[in-house]
């Protein structure tokens, strides 16, 4: 019997409707890893198990453990690391810092985090100047008046520690366990077969067995829920690796500016950390992040300097295009160019702060399973050039949260397909063609092939000449 | 046009279904009496024995029934919700005791204990029944708030008698067409309810375009619901049910007609009661009797107050 709606859910996954591989088109699992206890397990059930407790993990946990529809769920975080906790902000930066968008602002202020992330440290930011090595060519974002902020720049670990510190007073809510690793995942299948238990089981590396009706993978990009299962990853490796640096200003300066510059071995940027020192993203090839993290710590800071400062790398033929098209824009719009600041002078690093991690790209095909869904960078991963990563984490938290809180305010099994859909759909809408633009950029940017330069400064300069553009890049941003 | 006999005659051209080869034998009490009134059809219930262990395959026969939780389900919540305020964030319908007629495989029975209600669901389907107690067992924070019987209404409500006071509500959704009985099927319902209660009905109405599109396209063509199923006779209007309703002490609150949409497979409301409707009715809290007696107090205050 034809049945339509497996018409209707494959169509919404967007996939055939008969598959020849062993997923099919129920989403079931095609590993072998459907057992079926013989006798019905004893051991409690949960409603949601979080596996993974970075920021957006905690960010879930917190998320579900406030919301109204939710209360007398049994939720439970497992996290493999130790617990974080921060009175006070550590002497020393450091050096994994995020981008946090006003969306994520909101989010995190709704869940009562950012109160505590204020007070322990951040560092919002007004403008942000990014601009081409190999031409003239630059565009600024700023809000209206200088008033209003674009983002914060705050570390990951404060991030971590304010939501740990929320997540407390949710204790009857919310169960967590620190150093609690998985070991396996034991998958149901799509309904009920005569005596098999239809949840997720949860295997700890102590031994205990946990079932789930709902297993939510915020386990990092490479998610272990993702590859047991059997999620289908596009992804691939840039041939890049980030060296982050927290870098010692030479003059304290109204630090509110983040600057980007696009070289041809990749883009290096500047978040304002304080008024006197900054944090460094330097995306480059992997030798060259190897000799960076060589170098003594003088020919690093003039290494870093040079990045910045230098002309070396402009052709005549680029320079001269870019600056007719400058004349020529400055007569049509002449509020649409900018003038070219200078990023603030690195006099020295601090301590022991020098770090390089490998880059890539990331795309869960699909967020969700029957009784499972993936949120963070479990489910996408990105490059660093945009500072995206952690918002999108965060937006998955928000929609997730909102269709799981209306699931069960109409008394839905909280891993049924169908609501789950609505997240996949809400944020693969979103999350797409920001991957997609993040992941264009890289590429554009990657070469010094005088025709790919003159299209990016062309095109950017007539971006930086076109506010309504620009408003519609920030406020997709903020999200 | 078709008339109602055309459609009649059609229908039964059309359909080779469900006709019983054998007279059903007329259930019989373990005393040996007969049950008089009778609101189960043997025949239906063999309809539905055939079909018990695909209750809770969601894109099986009856995807329909399960996507019609989305319209169902708000719709007792909020209608109970309006009666009485939720006592708790998190479990809207706690402390509310509900009964589910003809409750199959528990579809309906567990999103309303797992918004909080403790939810008694019976059905006549000893298949069913066992399929719907087996989904429970695995979810220990819902087996404590629902139990399920293999029993029809009227065996229930004959016992009723000494049993505790009644249910805040009971909840007949896709039944009214199945049932051999319905006049005893409503009486029943207001026994066991509580004044004041609430009874919540979903089914079809006996429209052309619920034969067209509820019988002839949801059976015979698009396969929504298993051939045989329903029995177009057996439809009732909102209008015959309302007047059924208010004769029997019941004050209907609402009426809102659904449709389905195949290419979707969800249900949405519409103006419309042509198909599909969903009614809420309150159990009216006078009784005959007491018409009389607060006539009588008023007297008694009247005379005293000219005395």
């Amino acid at each position: 019997m034809l049945s339509l709606g497996r018409i209707r859910l494959a169509a919404a996954a967007g996939r055939p409707i008969l598959s020849g591989t062993g997923r099919g088109c129920a989403r079931g699992f095609s590993s072998s890893e459907l057992e079926e206890e013989p006798g019905r397990a004893e051991s409690d059930v949960y409603d949601i198990v979080i596996s993974g407790g970075g920021m957006v993990g905690t960010a879930m946990a917190c998320s579900l453990g406030f919301d109204p529809h939710l209360q007398g769920r049994k939720i439970l975080l497992l996290e493999a690391g130790p617990k974080k906790q921060m009175d006070k902000a550590p002497e020393v930066f450091s050096t994994r810092v995020s981008s946090i968008s006003p969306g994520s602002a909101t989010l995190l202020s709704g869940l009562g985090a950012w109160d505590h992330i204020v007070k322990l440290r951040c560092k919002p930011y007004q403008k942000m100047q990014v601009w081409d090595a190999c031409s003239d060519a630059l565009i600024t974002f700023d809000k209206e008046n200088l008033q209003d902020e674009m983002a914060y720049v705050v570390e990951n670990d404060v991030i971590v520690a304010a939501l740990t510190k929320q997540l407390q007073t949710l204790s009857d809510q919310v169960e967590v366990q620190y150093r609690t690793r998985v070991v396996k995942y034991t998958w149901p299948r799509p309904y009920q077969v005569a005596d098999s238990i239809p949840w997720v089981q949860v295997t700890l590396a102590s031994g205990q067995t946990l079932q789930t009706k709902l297993l939510i993978g915020a386990d990092g990009p490479n998610s272990m829920v993702r590859r047991e299962a059997g999620i289908p990853t596009v992804k691939w490796n840039y041939d890049q690796s980030a060296v982050v640096a927290v870098l010692h200003l030479s003059e304290p300066t109204e630090n509110n500016v983040a600057w980007q510059r696009f070289l041809p071995t990749g883009p290096i940027a500047m978040l304002p950390l304080s008024d006197t020192e900054s944090s460094l993203v330097w995306s480059t090839s992997h030798q060259h992040a190897e000799e960076l993290l060589q170098m003594d710590e003088e020919s690093f800071v003039d290494a870093i300097n040079s990045a910045f400062w230098s002309n070396e790398n402009q052709s005549e033929l680029v320079e001269a295009a870019g600056s007719l098209f400058r004349t020529a824009l400055t007569i049509l719009m002449p509020n649409g160019t900018s003038t070219r600041q200078l990023p603030p002078s690195v006099a020295g690093i601090g301590p022991k702060s020098r770090v390089m991690f490998p880059l890539g790209m990331g795309h869960a095909s699909e967020y969700i399973r029957h009784r499972v869904a993936l949120i963070g960078d479990a489910a996408h991963r990105v490059h660093p050039l945009a500072g995206q990563g952690a918002n999108l984490g965060f937006g998955d938290v928000a929609s997730l949260t909102q269709v799981l809180s209306q699931a069960a305010f109409n008394g839905k099994d909280l891993g049924a397909m169908q609501h789950l859909l609505e997240y996949e759909t809400d944020r693969q809408r979103h999350n797409l063609p920001m991957m997609a633009a993040i992941d264009l950029m890289k590429r554009l940017y990657s070469t010094n092939a005088a025709p790919m330069v003159l299209l990016r400064t062309l095109g950017l300069q007539a971006t930086n000449a076109l506010p309504p553009i620009k408003e519609q890049i920030i406020a997709y941003a903020s999200k | 046009m078709l008339s109602r006999r055309s459609a009649q005659l059609a229908y039964r051209l059309l359909t080779s279904t469900y006709r019983p080869a054998l007279q059903p034998r007329l259930p019989v009490q373990q005393s040996g009496r007969l049950i008089s009134h009778s609101t189960v059809d043997p025949a239906e219930v063999r309809k539905f024995q055939a079909l018990a262990s695909k209750w809770w395959d969601e894109r099986g026969e009856f995807g329909a029934l399960h996507a019609m939780n989305d319209l169902r389900v708000p719709f007792i919540r909020d209608n109970l919700l309006s009666v009485h305020s939720a006592r708790q964030m998190g479990s809207p319908l706690s402390g509310l005791r509900v009964l589910d007629v003809g409750c199959g495989g528990g579809l309906l029975t567990e999103p309303l204990a797992r918004l909080g209600a403790d939810v008694l669901g019976i059905d006549p389907v000893q298949d069913s029944v066992r399929i719907a107690e087996l989904h429970l067992s695995h979810d220990p924070a819902l087996c404590g708030r629902v139990r399920y019987r293999a029993c029809s209404l009227e065996e229930l409500a004959d016992e009723d008698e000494q049993e505790e006071e009644g249910f805040h509500a009971v909840v007949a959704s896709e039944v009214l067409e199945h049932l051999a009985d319905l006049e005893t099927f409503i009486q029943c319902c207001h026994h066991v309810l509580k004044p004041g209660g609430s009874l919540f009905v979903t089914t079809i109405n006996r429209t052309q375009m619920s034969y067209i599109l509820g019988i002839i396209a949801a059976e015979q063509v698009l396969r929504i619901v298993p051939r045989g199923t329903h029995d177009w006779e057996k439809f009732i209007s909102p209008v015959e049910l309302e007047t059924l309703l208010e004769s029997t002490g019941f004050s209907v609150e609402c009426i809102r007609g659904m449709l389905y949409n195949p290419v979707s497979g969800a249900w949405s409301w519409q103006q419309s009661t042509a198909i599909n409707y969903a009614l809420h009715a309150l159990k009216r809290r006078e009784e005959p009797q007491s018409d009389r007696v607060e006539s009588e107090s008023e007297d008694e205050a009247a005379s005293r107050s000219t005395a």
